[in-house]
C-alpha cells in the first residue's frame, strides 16, 4: 500500500463519488476505503492499474467488472465478487457469499475464506483461487479458466462445465452433471502451481500433488437424445 | 426481493436496547421491501399471562366490550389497550381458544400473534415509518424478527406482510416463495390450524405451529419442512425460548449470519448487521443449504 494512498471514508463520502474517482483515476494511484459496512458495488468498474485497499466487509458485486487494477478487501463480501472481472486481482481475506467470480474473463480472484454456492458460474477464462471451501454448484456451466479449491467443494461440482478446469485439494460431496475426474499431468501441474504461488495469502502453504483436476467429459456439448443417457451415466460416473 | 432480519441476544448486555437495535437493521433492508413492514420482539413476559395482537386496519373498534365477550368465553380476565390500529390483549386464560375467539368474532381484524413472550406488529409503508408508528426503538426482550417487504405474488396489503405467527409463541419470517403452500394449507387445516390470509409463508408458520403443537423440537420442525415445503426459501423463526434459521437445499434467497460471544444476528444482507455493536469482531458466514441453525436461551 503506497504511503500517499487517497482515504475514502464512506461514512463520509457518497459511493458514487468514490466510484467516479476510481473511474477518473490514472495507472499507479492508491486508494483506501474505510467504514465499507456492507455497501454495494464498492470499486465497480475499475479500468486502470490501481490499487484499491477497503478495510472492512463489503456487500454486493464488489470489484465487478475489474480491469488492470488491484483490489484487496479485507473483510468478506456478499453475493457477486468480482463479477465478470476481465483482468487484474481481486483479493479478500475473508469469506465470500455467493457467485463469486460469476462470468469473469480473465485476471485473478482470489478467497482467503471460504465461498458460497456457485462459486465460478459460467467462468470464462478468470482464475479463482480459494483458500477454504466452496458451496454447491460451483464452476457451473464453466467454460474457461481454473479454479482452485485449497479445501473442499460442496455439491454438485462443475455441473455442466465446458473447458474450464478445477483443482481440488479437499473432498468433492459430489460431480455435477457431465464433470469428471481428470488425470493430473505436467502441465496441470505448473498451471497450479503458478496459481498457488500468486495467491499464496489465501493457499496457506497448499502445494500441487495434494490436489486431484477435474473437468468436461464432454458428452453435452451438442444436444441429441443421447444426451438425455449422457447426463444420467454422468451422474452415475460421479456417484 | 424482500429483506429479513432476526437478532437473538444471548446476553443481557444488548437486551435493553433490542428494539433500538432490530430497527436499526429493519431500516438498513428498507430498499430492499419499501412496500410494508412487520416486527416481532419476544420478551420475558409474565408467567402464565398470554398476549394476543390484533390488527383492526380501518376498523373502528370498541376493545372494551370484545374483552368483556372474551372473559366471558375464557373464565379469566382480559385487558386490552390500543396501539394505533393493534389491539393488545392480556389474560391468563388459554391463548389459542382466545386466538380463534377473535377470529371468530371481530369482522375484519387479523389475529397476529398470541404467546407468553410474543408481540407482533405490521403494517403497509416504508420500514423505518412502520418502526416509528409502533415504536420498536423503546421495546426491550432476547430477540426479535422482522421483514420488509416487495410484494411479487400478491397485493400490498398489510395481512400479507410478515412476521407471520399461528401458533403460541412461534413466528416467522420468510424471503422467497412456496410453491406447494395450497395443498399444504388444506393439509393444516384439517389438522386444525386456521389460516387469515392467502399468503404461502403463514402456512410456512402453520406447518411449524402444527409441528411444534404435536410434540416436535424447533429443530424437528425444522427437518419436517425441509421435506414438507416446495419451494424457495430463507426463514429466520423465532420460538419461546430460542430462534432458528433454515434455507432450501438450492439456497438462492440470501442470508447471512453473525456471531459474537453477546448475540447472534441474522439478514439478508451484511449491511443490516454492520450496524450492530460489536459486528466488526463478529464472525461472519453464510448459512449452508438445507442446514438447521438454531440458538437456545437455556443453552
Amino acid at each position: 500500500m503506497s504511503e500517499t494512498a487517497r482515504v475514502f471514508d464512506l461514512a463520509e463520502v457518497t459511493k458514487r463519488e468514490l466510484n467516479q474517482t476510481l473511474h477518473d483515476a490514472a495507472d499507479g494511484e492508491s486508494f483506501e476505503v474505510i467504514n465499507p459496512r456492507g455497501a454495494h458495488a464498492v470499486a465497480c468498474g475499475i479500468t486502470t492499474d490501481i490499487e484499491v485497499v477497503v478495510r472492512g466487509s463489503v456487500g454486493y458485486y464488489c470489484a465487478g467488472m475489474h480491469q488492470q487494477g488491484r483490489v484487496r478487501v479485507e473483510g468478506n463480501a456478499s453475493t457477486g465478487l468480482a463479477e465478470n472481472i476481465m483482468s487484474g486481482t481481486v483479493h479478500i481475506t475473508g469469506n465470500a457469499t455467493m457467485s463469486a467470480g460469476a462470468t469473469g474473463c480473465g485476471g485473478l480472484l482470489v478467497v482467503g475464506g471460504n465461498a458460497g454456492a456457485r462459486c465460478g458460474i459460467s467462468m470464462k477464462g478468470v482464475d479463482i483461487v480459494v483458500g477454504g471451501n466452496v458451496g454447491h454448484m460451483s464452476a457451473f456451466m464453466a467454460q474457461a479458466g481454473n479454479l482452485v479449491v485449497c479445501g473442499d467443494a460442496a455439491a454438485d461440482l462443475g455441473d455442466s462445465i465446458y473447458e474450464a478446469q478445477i483443482f481440488v485439494r479437499g473432498d468433492v460431496e459430489s460431480l455435477g452433471a457431465d464433470c469428471v475426474e481428470k488425470e493430473m499431468r505436467p502441465e496441470h501441474l505448473d498451471t497450479l502451481g503458478a496459481l498457488l504461488a500468486a495467491a499464496a495469502d489465501a493457499a496457506g502453504g497448499a502445494v500441487p500433488s495434494e490436489f486431484r483436476r477435474y473437468g468436461s467429459a464432454r458428452r453435452l456439448y451438442n444436444f441429441t437424445i443421447d444426451d438425455v443417457d449422457a447426463a444420467q451415466a454422468a451422474g452415475e460416473a460421479a456417484a | 426481493m424482500c429483506g429479513i432480519v432476526g437478532l437473538f441476544c444471548k446476553t443481557d448486555a444488548h437486551r435493553h436496547e433490542l428494539g433500538r437495535l432490530t430497527e436499526l437493521m429493519l431500516a438498513e433492508m428498507g430498499d430492499r421491501g419499501p412496500d410494508s413492514a412487520g416486527f416481532a420482539v419476544y420478551d420475558a413476559g409474565t408467567p402464565g399471562q398470554t398476549r394476543i395482537t390484533v390488527l383492526a386496519e380501518g376498523l373502528a373498534v370498541d376493545w372494551e366490550p370484545v374483552a368483556e365477550a372474551l372473559e366471558r368465553t375464557l373464565g379469566a380476565e382480559v385487558s386490552v389497550r390500543s396501539v394505533h390500529d393493534h389491539a393488545l390483549f392480556s389474560t391468563h386464560g388459554d391463548g389459542r381458544v382466545a386466538r380463534q375467539w377473535l377470529i371468530d368474532n371481530v369482522a375484519g381484524a387479523t389475529v397476529l400473534a398470541y404467546g407468553n413472550q410474543i408481540e407482533l406488529y405490521k403494517a403497509v409503508g416504508y420500514p423505518d415509518q412502520v418502526a416509528e408508528r409502533y415504536d420498536l426503538a423503546s421495546r426491550t426482550g432476547t430477540h426479535a424478527l422482522a421483514h420488509t417487504r416487495m410484494a411479487t405474488e400478491s397485493a400490498i396489503t398489510t395481512a400479507g406482510s410478515h412476521p407471520f405467527a399461528t401458533g403460541a409463541d412461534t413466528c416467522l419470517v420468510h424471503n422467497g416463495s412456496l410453491s406447494n403452500h395450497n395443498r399444504l394449507r388444506r393439509f393444516l387445516e384439517a389438522h386444525d390450524e386456521s389460516f387469515q390470509t392467502e399468503n404461502d409463508s403463514e402456512v410456512a408458520a402453520g406447518y411449524l405451529s402444527w409441528r411444534m403443537r404435536s410434540g416436535d423440537a424447533i429443530s424437528e420442525a425444522l427437518e419436517g419442512a425441509l421435506n414438507d415445503l416446495d419451494g424457495f426459501y430463507t426463514f429466520a423463526i423465532g420460538v419461546a425460548d430460542g430462534f432458528a434459521i433454515l434455507r432450501d437445499p438450492i439456497a438462492c434467497k440470501p442470508a447471512v449470519v453473525a456471531e459474537t460471544d453477546d448475540w447472534v444476528a441474522m439478514s439478508s444482507e451484511y449491511r443490516a448487521i454492520a450496524r450492530l455493536p460489536g459486528a466488526t469482531d463478529a464472525e461472519v458466514w453464510e448459512p449452508e443449504p438445507a442446514r438447521i441453525y438454531s440458538w437456545s436461551l437455556a443453552a
